[in-house]
């Protein structure tokens, strides 16, 4: 009796256990799905232009308010029904910014395309604070609110664990998006003449490749993905403020260069795999140290591995 | 330095010293204000002025050394201008300890890890680490100055403790500009690998930057305590590292008197526009961008270096 009791009780907490793991674990598969999505966006800057486009990340939160306006005020997902309803939203999102990081490629960085490297970095900063604080005077400093009702809360029965819905849909959504991506680059003309730009501009050129048409798709392409990634957090957590781009683009970049910066899939691997370090961190050695730990990742991957995972070498060897 | 500009550093330095006299208390504050930001720059300006090198975590050495002389000032007792030195010494060995490793990354990966650097710190600040920092609430009831039994407290005395400092500040750079070391550093930002096949020890000069760059945020942060009085993590967020940076890139990067001038106009410029104060920052960036393209080597560029 004595002995069966307690075989029970070490039984559930077993099971408290996995559930707990299994919990941080769709967490952090679909908080780094959406990190791998930012990251598409600075990894195919990067390959084409070698610059880190710094304003990235508030165009992330540009997709964040602006699907926020349009849910709210079209209420597509009341005159579509929900699955419509959202794939129309994000396509709308997704094109907008997309229009943004074009505008953005065109304004701050097409002009300093012949200088140097620092001049181009403080554009991009500038952009991005400029970006940033327009957002704060339309909208105000305050977190805005994804309204209630819109979202399914169902959650899924996995094996007896139950999973919140959004979560599997996120993950299937960035995953989707990636693969979609992956192919683009791989089986298509156009991709073809994006990874020969990434390769060497100057070739690229001679054989008959429009660079500058190549680099302006780089920026609408990246864009798109990363105004996704904002609605999803806006969904997700549903809850935004104009400054998260940089926190998020930090981390994003980070897991660009734990997969190997101008990397496609390393941008995928690098994303999912820092959601997952982050919420197991978060979760088994410290929340208050949760942003921390993402920053820990950058420098010790720089120190140590500074190609990252499956990538390009970033130090001078001099 | 020729005939005119030295008659222009002596007007400017000239109606400093009579400022105080002349304005009121508030205007006297932001005076200090711009003091500070101008230490804090003119120490930035070493680091990514002279040597090239993009940080932008400046703030985590400003707050290393605000720190350092919070803790020993409430602590210890210790009269906080004592800690001065104290504090510019634990912001620079923390600058050389995390610049070691890092110091070898190009430009603009040097530029993330510094924002990381700085983020670290200001979260293990708010996570009040080891029990020392007080958390989010930060640490008050700092003493004020005394100087040999003269208590600083109005803003008029505190603006002849910060602007005397940023002199000596000027005249020690200006030095330094001049020296085989202040070459060094020049020769490392146009071309490091010149520079290497001329004799010049590449790591070394650029953790050197790096050190005597924090060590100076260090004292600088020792002076803010000292003025505050109470210390948090949110005076040395990341912002702060951006608006540092902004004010070395827009007045001209190894130009002291470009830095100092751009002090003036990203810290005291705003002051006289406040009921646009939340365009701020949106101006700022627009400038920024702006900049970039119409004069990217600053309002003051430095000048060529003549011999002779």
């Amino acid at each position: 009796m004595q002995a069966t009791r307690r075989s029970f009780s070490f039984g559930l907490k077993f099971d408290n256990l996995v559930e707990e793991f299994l919990q941080q674990l769709t967490n952090g598969l679909a908080v780094g799905g959406i990190y791998a999505l930012i990251a598409l966006g600075y990894t195919m800057v990067y390959g084409v232009l070698k610059l880190i486009n710094f304003a990235h990340g508030d165009l992330f939160t540009y997709g964040a308010y602006l699907g926020l306006t349009l849910l709210t005020s079209l209420a597509l997902t009341d005159r579509l029904g929900f699955a419509l309803g959202v794939l129309v939203l994000v396509l709308m999102v997704m094109g907008l910014v997309a229009v943004l990081g074009a505008i953005l490629e065109r304004a701050a960085y097409r002009p300093l395309r012949e200088s140097p490297r620092l001049s181009a970095v403080v554009s991009a900063l500038g952009a991005s604070i400029f970006l940033q604080n327009t957002l704060m005077l339309i909208y105000g400093a305050r977190f805005q609110v994804y309204p209630d009702g819109v979202l399914p809360t169902a959650t899924l029965d996995l094996f007896g664990f139950y999973i919140p819905l959004m979560r599997v849909l996120i993950v299937l959504a960035s995953v989707l998006m990636m693969i979609a991506l992956y192919l683009f680059i791989q089986k298509t003309r156009i991709g073809a003449a994006i990874r020969a730009a990434a390769i060497d501009q100057g070739a690229a050129r001679l054989m008959g490749i429009d660079v500058n048409r190549v680099i302006l798709l780089v920026f609408l392409v990246g864009p798109a993905l990363g105004g996704a990634a904002g609605l999803m957090i806006g969904l997700y957590y549903g809850q935004i403020n104009f400054t998260m781009g940089w926190i998020y683009g930090m981390k994003a970049f980070t897991a660009a260069i734990l997969g190997g910066i101008g990397n496609i899939p390393g941008a995928m691997v690098g994303g999912l795999l820092l959601g997952v370090i982050e919420a197991m961190g978060a979760a088994y050695l410290s929340i208050a140290w949760k942003d921390a730990i993402a920053f820990c990742v950058l420098i010790l991957i720089l120190m140590v591995r500074p190609t990252g995972l499956l990538g390009e070498r970033v130090a001078d060897k001099v | 330095m020729n005939r005119t500009d030295g008659w222009i550093a002596g007007l400017c330095a000239a109606l400093l010293m009579v400022a105080p006299l002349l304005l009121n208390a508030y205007w006297v504050d932001v005076l200090n204000s711009v003091g500070l930001y101008a230490l804090l720059a003119l120490g930035l300006n070493l680091i990514l002025g002279e040597a090239g090198l993009f940080n932008m975590g400046h703030a985590a050495f400003y707050a290393m050394g605000a720190y350092t002389a919070a803790i020993l000032n409430t602590r210890y007792q210790i009269p906080i201008l004592w800690t001065l030195p104290l504090s510019g010494l634990v912001a620079g060995l923390f600058a050389l300890a995390v610049a070691r490793p890092v110091v070898h990354l190009r430009g603009d990966y040097l530029l993330i890890v510094t924002i990381g650097v700085g983020e670290i710190v200001r979260i293990a600040l708010v996570n009040d680490v080891f029990g020392i920092t007080g958390g989010a609430n930060g640490i008050f009831g700092i003493s004020r100055p005394n100087f040999f039994g003269f208590v600083i407290r109005q803003p008029q005395q505190f603006f002849y403790l910060i602007w005397g400092f940023v002199g000596l500040t000027i005249f020690l750079f200006l030095r330094l500009k001049q020296s085989r070391f202040g070459r060094a550093l020049n020769y490392l930002r146009e071309d490091a690998v010149a520079a290497e096949g001329s004799g010049i020890n590449t790591a070394y000069y650029k953790l050197a930057a790096f050190g005597l760059g924090a060590f100076w945020a260090g004292m600088a942060g020792c002076l803010f305590a000292a003025k505050m009085t109470i210390i948090s993590p949110e005076s040395f967020s990341f912002w702060e590292s951006v608006v540092l940076f902004m004010i070395v890139i827009l007045g001209g990067a190894g130009s002291i008197p470009g830095v100092l001038l751009a002090a003036f106009l990203v810290i005291g410029l705003p002051e006289l526009f406040r009921e646009f104060s939340s365009a701020r920052m949106l101006v700022f960036g627009l400038v920024m961008m702006v900049m970039m393209v119409v004069r990217p080597q600053g309002l003051l560029s430095a000048r060529g270096r003549r011999f002779g």
